[in-house]
């Protein structure tokens, strides 16, 4: 799908331009959608509409746009990007453009390319030999790197309106506890088996609640049958999902009968101290040192995993990237070609997923927590819902689904 | 108006004009007098003239120069290089003369009377092969006045007085098969329409000079001389007749090699 806002004025309507202008649309099928109008009160007054033409691909526009001009009906963006040198490092040039997460498309030399990497709050930097353009974060700017500033060349386009109300239109509703959640879940097996078959990668976000609450085994069998294709976590989940395979309590409490273990509190200590024994997690897979577990289940599997480390963690583990902005990179390598996001019982790593996220992507945030969900769907536009519901029945019921 | 003393078949920039098909000096330029002396002598209409120039041949068809309103003209923005250097020369004769020139946004195409024909209050504007739709806009705010804009469709009629003639505030002659559905009912929701046949179109019988009616004027109501080419068929010339138009027929053959006839000649300053 492609798309461009055009603008007609003058006697538009007495010359039947304006009624030619849809008819020409519509004739070529393209759709349009009308976002404003003003008809001149006398006679002698024009009349202006400003209208967004929709295709199927960028070349059917193309076709649409070029008869459109022929009766006087303008794109808006007539002009290239305008570009500014950085000059500091790690500093936008002041007038700036600053990304949505919604696909951006620039002009350069003539031409719309798509930025590479959409993700919101960026810059967009452009290569002015090659035109590619591709977003980039503020800590990433380097002298010399040419910005895109202003807003003239520029186009974003807003998320499909759904074609089809099947997939994904159960999408969008409002966070709530009160939704009849076993059809959703059903639905959502149903959309991930689709994003699996389209080739698309899944994406799962998931905090230390996932252990508390002994789901580990049932994303572990997401991961063995292939439903996880990245694992974004921090320092909490990786340790007591390494501490239940090595003790079988988590945060000292036992996963198989929920009682606290005596000096249980120590067990995530000595689970940390072991994989930094051996150096990472990795090695203690191949030590047999860690037997089982949903990292275990990602080192065997070969599925990369992100661990984001914060203030709060005891350790860390070794595998735990430390830097921020270093983990801001090693995540944003992973979230190519992402088609869904499961968000699982965790704020700040959902949260800053959320951001580096395209709109594209169909996001399900999963929490107790309703004001987790909220504060998601306040960053930005993107095709998402919230569950509010407790980890381990939702994975239960989604393992269920999926015949796992 | 402007003597063909230059006057060839140097290029082709419509489907009329062949480099094959040359056009005889001698007859062009006595076909050109007799539309004077028609204009000048028998019809009392004063007409100034515009200087021929070496290497503008279609400086003859003065039309095209712009669109004049009171002292003010907006200068025609040719589409094709080879006229765009008339706009020059035209620009200078018309403030030598006091008046005041104004262009359009040289990103839109305009090429004056040729497409811009009053019909009454309103001006028809026709646009595709030569005038952009864009440049009606700037004339809407120009003249505060209705433009309306409309698109031609067959490349012969390239310019919309090629096939369409306003013969008073509302009767149009014209050829509507020029016109796309639109247009057609842009037009004849406007006025009445006396529409020619394709043999008389392709003759530019459409290409016609209307004068108002003279005061005092004899001959039935309409009153109003037409100067058109010379060979339209009976019935249309019957028609016209009917309606009180004196036609004056001249034949100017030679301008038909380069796509024009009567109206493409003069250029209406009042």
């Amino acid at each position: 799908m492609a798309s461009e806002i055009v603008h007609v004025s003058g006697h538009i309507i007495d010359s039947l331009i304006l009624p030619k202008v849809l008819d020409e649309i519509m004739d070529l099928n393209g759709t349009f959608e009308i976002l404003e109008i003003s008809i001149g009160k006398r006679k002698t007054d024009p009349s202006s509409a400003r209208l967004r033409v929709h295709a199927a691909s960028p070349r059917h526009l193309e076709t649409i746009l070029k008869r459109l001009a022929r009766l006087g009906a303008m794109p808006l963006h007539l002009h290239d990007v305008r570009l500014v040198r950085a000059m500091k490092e790690g500093v936008f040039p002041p007038a700036f453009y600053s990304t949505t997460n919604l696909p951006t498309e620039i002009r350069f030399r003539g031409r719309w390319r798509a930025v590479q990497g959409i993700e919101m709050d960026c810059g967009i930097a452009v290569d002015p030999l090659s035109g590619r353009a591709r977003c980039l974060p503020v800590a990433s700017v380097r002298k010399g790197d040419w910005l895109v500033c202003g807003s003239e060349g520029i186009k974003v386009t807003p998320l499909e309106r759904a074609r089809q109300p099947a997939t994904f239109q159960f999408m969008g509703s409002a966070v709530s506890s009160e939704k009849p959640k076993g059809q959703l879940i059903q639905r959502l097996a149903k959309e991930m088996r689709a994003i699996k078959r389209a080739g698309q990668r899944i994406l799962v976000v998931a905090g230390p609640a996932l252990v508390h609450t002994g789901s580990g085994p049932y994303l572990e069998r997401l991961i063995k049958a292939g439903y996880v294709d990245a694992l974004f976590a921090g320092n909490g989940l990786a340790t007591h999902d390494i501490e239940s395979a090595l003790y079988g309590t988590s945060l000292g409490v036992r996963l198989d009968r929920g009682t606290p273990e005596k000096d249980g509190h120590d067990h995530h200590m000595r689970a940390i101290n072991t994989i930094r024994n051996v150096g990472s997690i990795r090695a203690a897979v191949r030590r047999k040192i860690l037997k089982k577990g949903v990292m275990h289940a990602c080192i065997t599997h070969g599925i990369p995993f992100v661990l984001a480390g914060s203030v709060r963690d005891d350790g860390p583990l070794p595998d735990v990237i430390t830097d921020t902005l270093k983990a801001q990179e090693a995540m944003r390598r992973q979230v190519k070609g992402i088609g869904m996001a499961l968000m699982i019982a965790s704020t700040l790593h959902a949260i800053a997923t959320g951001n580096m996220l395209p709109a594209t992507v169909k996001t399900i945030c999963v929490d107790i927590n309703p004001a987790v969900v909220t504060k998601l769907a306040d960053r930005g536009t993107f095709q998402g819902i919230g569950i509010v519901s407790d980890s381990e029945s939702f994975l239960r019921e989604l393992c269920s689904a999926l015949h796992l | 108006m402007c003597r063909p003393a230059y006057y060839t078949i140097a290029y082709e920039i419509n489907p009329w004009m062949s480099l094959r098909r040359q056009a005889n000096a001698g007859r062009a330029r006595a076909q050109w007098e007799r539309l004077y002396q028609l204009l000048t002598r028998t019809l009392g209409v004063r007409v100034d003239l515009l200087p021929p120039r070496s290497g503008l041949p279609d400086l003859v068809f003065t039309a095209n120069a712009g669109l004049l309103q009171g002292r003010t003209l907006i200068r025609s923005n040719f589409r094709y290089p080879q006229r765009q250097q008339e706009e020059p020369v035209v620009e200078r004769y018309f403030r030598r003369r006091g008046f005041r020139v104004v262009t359009l946004n040289p990103r839109y195409r305009f090429e004056g009377e040729g497409d811009a024909l009053w019909l009454g209050k309103t001006l028809l504007f026709g646009f595709r092969f030569r005038s952009d739709a864009q440049a009606h806009e700037e004339l809407t705010r120009i003249l505060q006045a209705r433009v309306l804009p409309l698109e031609l469709v067959d490349q012969r009629f390239y310019h919309l007085d090629t096939c369409c003639c306003p013969l008073d505030a509302e009767t149009v002659l014209w050829f509507p098969k020029a016109f796309d559905r639109y247009g057609r009912r842009v037009v004849e929701r406007l006025a009445e329409t006396i529409s020619v046949s394709e043999a008389d179109a392709k003759r530019f019988v459409c290409n016609a000079i209307v004068l108002p009616a003279p005061a005092g004027a004899k001959g039935g109501p309409g009153g109003k001389d037409i100067i058109v080419q010379a060979g339209l068929s009976t019935p249309l010339r019957r028609q016209l007749a009917r309606r009180g138009f004196r036609l004056h027929e001249v034949n100017l053959s030679e301008f038909l090699k380069a796509g024009g006839s009567a109206k493409c000649l003069v250029l209406r300053l009042a």
